[in-house]
């Protein structure tokens, strides 16, 4: 992320240190994770400590240091999910994909994240990829499933 | 002043104190880790645990962060309160096994043997280190990452603490001594916070007195002349 466009977004909050969550969520949309030359240079901007900073960025499960893959798929794990065989689709996502949990496949293509229950269960076992959801989910669906995220 | 009960003796507090203050300096003991009198009370460590009775209710809190109250009764050494504290060491000390300060804590409180998984981390999360950069210092160089379980005292991306200045204040005030200091030559070096500074020559005795970053920056900050710190303290006494 260039520097003018961290400069637009910090004064669209304000260089205040109550503006730091929203600039970092910004930065976080924009680039799906926070590099490290980009925060160095909003700690310089607003004046805020990059220990400050850093806290702040690895507190909130939304907010990652680590590069993101292009699309974030959510396997859920809550109760329901669970006895209905969430772990089922998680460990075929997993074997396909080549990563686990949290991790980011090399190609940048897909991040693996498993969440506690998105709150439609009687769909379960259910995934999220990029905020859509699927429900009632086989290990033979997923192939077909992530086709449609390039 | 506020007068209230310890142990059933009449002590007295100052308004905006803390109950612990007050016992330490009335020469009651409670154990205590993340309190450090320079530095606002944070309650992280939890081991100052101690009973209130006020209003007729009586609650297990810790002296660190309850307020002076006129007219309540502290007791520090309950059967509720020892077993808490113990709890506590018992996990501080499965968290820590290898720090001395905490081991002979846990003996003195009767621990003799942890129940928990042992982890092999040095670092109990007082934030004490955070607290006295920020608050006493003011180099903002650390602070915690990461939460619950994983959380940590790292420098920002694990790198070196750019923002330290090798005082040395949190070396001082950890309280189970984990971070350390290094002096060789012209050097100094904060080992946990990977930070090494080249150190500044006295003109007169030719020590090496302090870091160069920190000088230019107290330099700077009081807006004093270029060949203000050519001198170090002592001599220039
Ligand atoms: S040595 Fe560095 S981190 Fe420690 S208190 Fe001083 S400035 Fe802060
Ligand atoms: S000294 Fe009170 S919680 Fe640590």
């Amino acid at each position: 992320m260039t520097q003018t466009e961290v400069d637009g977004i910090v004064k669209q909050y304000g260089a205040k240190e109550s503006a730091i969550l929203a600039v970092l969520q910004d930065i976080q949309s924009k680039e799906k994770y926070l590099p490290k030359e980009t925060l160095e240079y909003v700690s310089q901007r607003m004046g805020i400590p990059m220990a400050t900073i850093f806290r702040i960025a690895t507190f909130y499960n939304a907010l990652s240091i680590k590069p993101r893959g292009r699309h974030k798929i959510d396997v859920c794990m809550g109760t329901a999910c669970h006895v209905r065989g969430g772990t089922k689709i998680l460990d075929k996502l997993e074997r396909d994909l080549g990563i686990s949990v949290g991790e980011t496949t090399k190609d940048k293509r897909f991040t693996l994240e498993s969440v506690r229950c998105v709150g439609c269960c009687s769909l379960g076992p259910v995934a999220v990829v990029d905020g859509e959801v699927f429900g009632r989910l086989t290990q033979d669906k997923m192939p077909s499933i992530l086709k449609e995220f390039k | 002043m506020i007068p209230f009960m310890i142990d059933g003796q009449p002590v007295e507090g100052k308004e905006g104190g803390n109950v612990l203050e007050v016992a330490l300096d009335a020469g009651i003991e409670i154990p205590h880790l993340c309190y450090n009198e320079s530095v606002r009370p944070y309650g992280a460590c939890r081991l100052c645990l101690v009973e209130v009775s006020r209003r007729g209710r009586t609650r297990l809190t810790t002296a660190c962060t309850y307020p002076v109250l006129e007219g309540i009764e502290v007791y520090t050494q309950t059967e509720k309160v020892l077993r808490a504290r113990r709890m506590i060491i018992e996990l501080i000390l499965a968290m820590c096994p290898g720090d001395q300060l905490i081991q002979d804590m846990a003996r003195e409180m009767g621990v003799h043997a942890v129940r928990f998984k042992q982890e092999d981390k040095d670092c109990i999360l007082c934030g004490l280190c955070s607290r006295i950069c920020e608050e006493v210092v003011g180099a903002h160089a650390i602070q915690f990452a990461f939460r619950g379980d994983r959380r940590e005292m790292i420098p920002p991306f694990l790198g070196e603490a750019m923002n330290c200045i090798a005082c040395g204040a949190c070396v001082v005030a950890c309280p189970v001594d984990v971070i350390k200091m290094k002096e060789e030559g012209d050097e100094r070096t904060i080992v946990r916070w990977k930070r090494t500074l080249k150190m500044k020559q006295c003109k007169v005795c030719g020590n090496y007195f302090a870091p160069w970053f920190q000088l230019e920056k107290f330099r700077d900050q009081a807006k004093l002349q270029k060949d203000f710190f050519d001198v170090c303290y002592t001599c220039r006494t």
